[in-house]
């Protein structure tokens, strides 16, 4: 029989028991529905997380760190490479070098170092950090109430969200809830707050200031510097609500200052005491220089290229491979759960079938009297699952779709309540929509098989006096 | 007894000491019980018995719905005992057309989809189809009846779309079995009438079972009597000694 004829005859068949017929495809959309929903929830999430991860400058993020310092993040390579005296120092022509590399778009140093704030008079002490222009779109100030720095240069600062309820008296109890940013941020934005800091100076130049104090005398003239007391006055621009113990690079301090305002101060880094040949020299020397790259693919490349260059070189490229490997695995799981509800909906199909076969035994005689070969019956019942998997199919995407969305909704409109950001944690892609339908038709084929069969079996002269 | 060595002309049956048992319980039904007889191409034969007399599951074992125990079954030179299931479907499909006492209609199609349906299993295209089915249906008086569903037909309009049915694929043989064991004698005389046009006029060969031997000696040209599976008496009829066109001429007496 011609397929435009089988499918007539299936969709003619089918809709002579509408009912029956009607509920074995909604038992396969109930099942398809489970799985588009399930597996675009997986998808969904993991693109959510993936976003977020690139947001957040871990995806595409080298650590660099001198293989002089002892703080070292890969033990190995200290080892195997070059003593650490004869490794080369991390300073600034180093990392104009990196920032150099192919596929770099910028290599900044990590400027942090701990100092004290005077805010209405009471002094405060905390870890301030140096943050480049670029981490205007890091996903860490989304949650922030004022603004960004307005320049590079400009004397301004963030506050974390607790050195705010700090210097506003407002400390947090343990287990009661945080202050909301925006009421910590209301009183503070605006205000001028004093940073004192040491400020290091090589030797040689007098210092500028009355309070100037002078490294130990035993040390080389070559290498000795001079630390020098200094005051300056920051507008308070805005309040994060990160917490400052969390894993984000740069943003690990409870005063966020622009990159270049605080390379301009020259404080003194804790390098500086520990590599005391670098100290004195006008060239700045960094504990660590943070590289961006253009594409999460070209990390391992430029890793390569920094190590070359007898750094040590830190990325969370192993950790993403183990997240995309979590989201593997989370995506079979899902889709197994999706799937179960199919492999009911399979059982629903063979049941119909079956019972179709014994309610038109006469219909199959009749046909096979009049020419109708096994190959035929099969087919035609063979169809009429195929169609009830594409109605299914087509009807589960749908469903899925909606089931998908509301979800979405629902989490948004909780995240709204909890005064976050709303977030898209579901996503349909188009081969999932293509891939569903097709996979409930395979089903429904496979739940056919044995019903087309034991239909084709029948021989006619015993089918014909089936009344 | 017609000889089974006699060289058989194209169309023709031929049944080779043919049986059909079946065990139903710890009982042998000897449904068939070693016929050999031969029908040439052409001829109007009529099988005459009681019920269960044997002759309705002779009529099956030539259609190719059934398969015999032993023996040889041969149709226009293929012996249907060897074929397989798919070659006897194609011999259900182009060589025989039947026609069956209940009419074994597809409830659920119209007229004009139930006598199309071996076309669609002979992947006849859809014009054709069409052209062939009313033709068909022209022929047996019911072109006015194309979109009705046989639940709303008489039982004589059924039996000519049966009839129709048979005869799309223009096979050269028809088998009916009781055609009109279901219908009033006047309707019975209509589709009879039909039948013999297809031995007159297209010169298909016919098998009819039959238990009223006054129908048979009406149209038949050769009587064919079985009981208990055997084939008891085979005799020519001369049919023009009854009239083909009386109304009402279908005797109901058994034989």
């Amino acid at each position: 029989m011609k397929a435009y004829d089988l499918a007539e005859l299936a969709i003619r068949n089918l809709r002579e028991s509408v009912l029956r017929n009607t509920l074995t495809t909604v038992g396969i959309s109930v099942g398809v529905a489970s799985l588009v929903a399930m597996l675009s929830l997986g998808i969904g999430l993991q693109q959510m997380a993936t976003r977020r991860l690139v947001k957040s400058g871990l995806f595409d993020t080298i650590v660099v760190t001198s293989r002089r310092d002892l703080r070292n993040f890969n033990r190995d390579e200290e080892q195997n490479g070059p003593a650490p005296v004869e490794s080369p120092a991390l300073d600034e022509p180093s990392r104009q070098k990196i920032e150099q590399l192919t596929n770099v778009t910028e290599a900044f140093p990590d400027l942090r170092f701990i100092t004290s704030f005077t805010y209405e008079t009471k002094p405060h002490l905390t870890m301030v950090a140096g943050i480049p222009a670029s981490y205007r779109t890091n996903d860490a100030f989304e949650g922030m109430q004022g603004s960004f720095f307005s320049s590079d240069m400009s004397d301004e600062a963030i506050l974390q969200k607790t050195f705010a309820a700090e210097l506003l008296g407002k400390t947090a109890k343990p287990g009661s809830d945080d202050v909301p940013v925006a009421e910590l941020a209301k009183p503070l934005i605006g205000k001028e707050l004093t940073m004192r800091y040491a400020e290091r100076m090589p030797s040689g130049e007098s210092p500028a200031k009355e309070g100037s104090t002078s490294e130990p005398s035993d040390a080389p003239d070559t290498t000795s510097y001079s630390i020098v007391s200094r005051e300056r006055k920051l507008k308070i621009v805005g309040v994060t609500d990160l917490d400052p113990d969390s894993m984000r690079g740069p943003v690990r301090a409870r005063v966020l200052l622009p990159l270049k305002l605080v390379q301009s101060l020259h404080v003194v880094q804790p390098t500086a005491l520990r590599d005391t040949t670098q100290a004195g020299s006008k060239v700045p020397t960094y504990s660590t220089v943070t590289v961006r790259v253009k594409d999460p693919g070209k990390i391992q490349q430029v890793e390569d290229a920094v190590r070359k260059m007898g750094f040590n070189t830190f990325s969370m490229l192993d950790a993403t491979r183990s997240l995309r490997r979590f989201f593997a695995i989370l995506d079979l799981f899902l889709g197994i759960f999706g799937s179960l509800a199919l492999a009911v909906a399979s059982i629903g199909i063979v049941n119909t079938l079956v019972m179709a076969i014994l309610e038109r035994r006469r219909e199959i005689g009749i046909m096979k009297a009049i020419g109708a070969s096994d190959a035929d019956v099969k087919k035609l019942f063979f169809a009429e699952a195929g169609v009830m998997g594409a109605f299914g199919g087509a009807l589960g995407v749908a469903l899925g779709w909606m089931i998908g969305r509301l979800i979405n909704i629902g989490t948004n409109i909780y995240l709204k309540r909890q005064d976050l950001a709303p977030e898209q944690i579901w996503f349909v892609p188009w081969w999932l929509v293509g891939s569903a339908i097709v996979f409930a038709i395979v089903v429904s084929l496979v739940s056919g098989l044995y019903p087309a069969a034991r239909a084709a079996k029948l021989e006619p002269v015993q089918a014909l006096r089936y009344e | 007894m017609i000889s089974t060595t006699e060289r058989k002309p194209p169309g023709g049956i031929q049944t080779e000491d043919v049986c059909r048992h079946y065990v139903m319980g710890e009982n042998l039904i000897r449904a068939v019980d070693g016929i050999s007889v031969q029908v040439r191409a052409g001829e109007f034969v009529a099988l005459l018995g009681t019920s269960g007399s044997g002759k309705s599951s002779l009529l099956n074992l030539i259609a190719g719905l059934d398969r015999p125990t032993s023996g040889a079954v041969v149709v226009e030179g293929r012996n249907l005992a060897k074929l397989s299931r798919a070659d006897l479907a194609e011999h259900r499909l182009y060589t025989v057309g039947m026609v069956f006492q209940s009419f074994n209609l597809i409830p659920n199609m119209t007229v004009i989809e139930n006598v199309e349906l071996p076309l669609r299993f002979a992947e006849v295209d859809r014009a054709r189809r069409d052209s062939l089915a009313r033709e068909a249906l022209n022929r047996v008086g019911l072109s006015h009846r194309l979109q009705h569903r046989p639940s709303e037909l008489s039982g004589g309009e059924q039996q000519r779309t049966a009839l129709a049915r048979a005869l799309i694929n223009r096979p050269r043989l028809l088998l009916a079995d009781e055609p009109t064991g279901n219908l009033d004698s006047r309707t019975g005389t209509e589709i009879m009438n039909l039948i013999r046009e297809c031995n007159d006029d297209l010169g298909m060969t016919v098998v009819m079972v039959t238990h009223e031997r006054a129908l048979a000696e009406q149209y038949a040209q050769r009587l064919i009597f079985l009981a208990d599976g055997k084939l008891v008496d085979d005799q020519p009829n001369d049919r023009s000694l009854t009239g083909t066109t009386s109304q009402g001429g279908t005797g109901r007496e058994g034989v």
